[in-house]
């Protein structure tokens, strides 16, 4: 938001409580993800990438700690699992598989 | 009398050549705390209503706040701390139709407009620490899965709005009502993603007065990334039950167990909350209390101080509602402690503020150590404590500076 509507935001909230109903509408636009942790290159990384970022962005994995294929494959499952990530058992196993390898132990 | 050194400055940067040699990242957005693994290449950002916070996730946003905000006992709005579970977030609240409900098993269902808040009810105010359960993770060893926050996913404000008592009591809580669940506006894109619900025992709510549907913070609305146009405010336990957008409180007659109460957000059952790392959880319960914690917010870490001239240690020191009786320093690793000064008591639920004069005695690294001690004699180990999600962490905390 604008510093400039904030400041009429923060302003109508002075003004009488039927002004306000009103006023105070509020709307903010966010960013877009940011870059500083993009997904290092290597065999899978498109799949990882489109599968991953339509919830999230891939600062969520950058930061992880480092594991294994069975710890990987633990965390996309529970993507799947627990969050329903719509992606197919093909598509899970080459993400695991370049996690695994680009940011394995 | 500060300088903080510029070679490690370049060296810290190092590591994000590519990056800052591409333009994407500018060399004074990176958010360095010298010598710091887990904010190490994070970037300074700045969000709607926000200043620069360290960004920890794009989407869903999470923001943490500089550990220069903890001198002193109320973080500034734009500077607190986001974090959100789901993506999509709100990004727009239009009051003429934003309403909360209150439904479930009361006499009277409730469709409350912000006015309504305001006006039908008693306007009650609490100061009180906000601080995710995962404040700290980043530094658990071994590590765990999760959001690798540094100490920034904390703060404290003062907090206006009605009583949840008083809610409940003018909704009529039935016999046989048991918890309350809570959820606000932000909805995951995919059905299938668990919405974030939570939920608090009616025993809970109705014995404690500083339990708020808050519409204030320090004395404005809530920016939109902390939950305008009203959040759920439970002073003393984590901010998972602090429901942002707060638009829906339903009242059930049995424990609430869904995804963001169980398996999420869970501890183990034991006195410490903490196992021996690698175990697996047998016995949980829900996360709740806050742990005593301290910091030393001033001076930055790596500081560049002289043998003889005395200078101000500053922080603040919090704890789940007890009340913090007295924060300690040591220079000495601990071997002896002696007593800061309390900042002005906010009541048993804030940040409290403290400082410490301190004389640097001999060149060369030096590292000052806080801890506090709450009323009940509760304090802060030597050992970090252990779990697998990385809650509950309030271990002794310590700057180094080098004294020239």
């Amino acid at each position: 938001m604008p510093v400039g509507l904030l400041g009429i935001v923060l302003a109508a909230s002075a003004m009488t409580a039927a002004t306000v109903a009103a006023a105070a509408d509020r709307t903010i636009s966010m960013p877009s993800d940011h870059a500083y942790a993009t997904l290092r290159s290597g065999p899978g990384v498109e799949v990882t990438r489109q599968q991953c970022v339509s919830c999230h962005s891939t600062d969520y994995i950058v930061m992880q700690p480092r594991g294994n294929a069975r710890q990987w494959d633990a965390v996309v499952t529970k993507m799947i699992k627990v969050f329903g990530a719509p992606i197919t058992d093909q598509d899970a196993k080459t993400i695991v598989e370049y996690l695994a390898t680009t940011y394995g132990n | 009398m500060r300088d903080v050194s510029r070679r490690s400055l370049v060296k810290g940067m190092a590591g994000l050549g590519a990056l800052v040699a591409s333009g994407l990242v500018g060399p004074r957005r990176l958010a360095l705390a010298q010598g710091d693994p887990v904010l190490a290449g994070r970037p300074l950002v700045r969000y709607p209503e926000k200043t620069d916070l360290i960004l920890l996730t794009s989407r869903p946003p999470q923001l943490e706040t500089p550990m220069k905000y903890f001198d002193r006992a109320i973080t500034p709005n734009e500077a607190f701390f986001v974090r959100y579970h789901v993506f999509p977030i709100p990004l727009e609240v239009d009051l003429a139709t934003w309403r909360l409900r209150i439904s479930g098993r009361v006499d009277r269902p409730l469709e409350l407009s912000l006015d309504d808040l305001k006006t039908r009810f008693p306007r009650a105010s609490v100061t009180a620490v906000n601080q995710c359960s995962g404040n700290s993770r980043g530094r658990f060893a071994p590590r765990v899965l999760g959001g690798q926050w540094g100490d920034g996913a904390m703060g404290n404000a003062e907090w206006v709005g009605a009583r949840l008592k008083d809610i409940l009591t003018a909704a009529g809580v039935r016999q046989g009502a048991v918890q309350a669940t809570f959820d606000g506006l932000d909805k995951p894109a995919f059905p299938s993603v668990p919405d974030f619900v939570k939920s608090l025992d009616i025993t809970r709510i109705m014995d404690d007065p500083d339990v708020l549907v808050a519409y204030e913070m320090n004395g404005a609305p809530l920016p939109m990334l902390n939950g305008y146009p009203a959040r759920l405010v439970v002073p003393g336990w984590y901010a998972t039950y602090w429901v942002k957008h707060l638009s829906e409180i339903e009242v059930i007659d049995h424990v609430f167990e869904k995804f963001w109460m169980k398996p999420g957000y869970r501890i183990p059952d034991n006195a410490c909350g903490c196992v021996a790392p690698g175990t697996v959880l047998a016995r949980t319960v829900p996360i709740n209390r806050l742990t005593v914690r301290s910091f030393i917010a001033a001076p930055e870490p790596g500081t560049r101080v002289s043998v003889g001239r005395p200078i101000i240690l500053k922080g603040i020191a919090f704890d789940g509602g007890e009340g913090v009786r007295e924060v300690q320093v040591s220079d000495n690793d601990g071997a002896t402690w002696r007593q800061a000064r309390l900042g002005a008591d906010l009541g048993r639920y804030s940040f409290r503020e403290w400082s410490a004069a301190w004389t640097p005695g001999q060149p060369g690294p030096a590292r000052l150590m806080v801890r506090a001690i709450n009323r009940i004699g509760e304090s802060q180990g030597r050992e970090p404590l252990w779990n697998p999600a990385g809650y509950l962490r309030n271990v002794i905390e310590h700057v180094d500076l080098q004294v020239g």
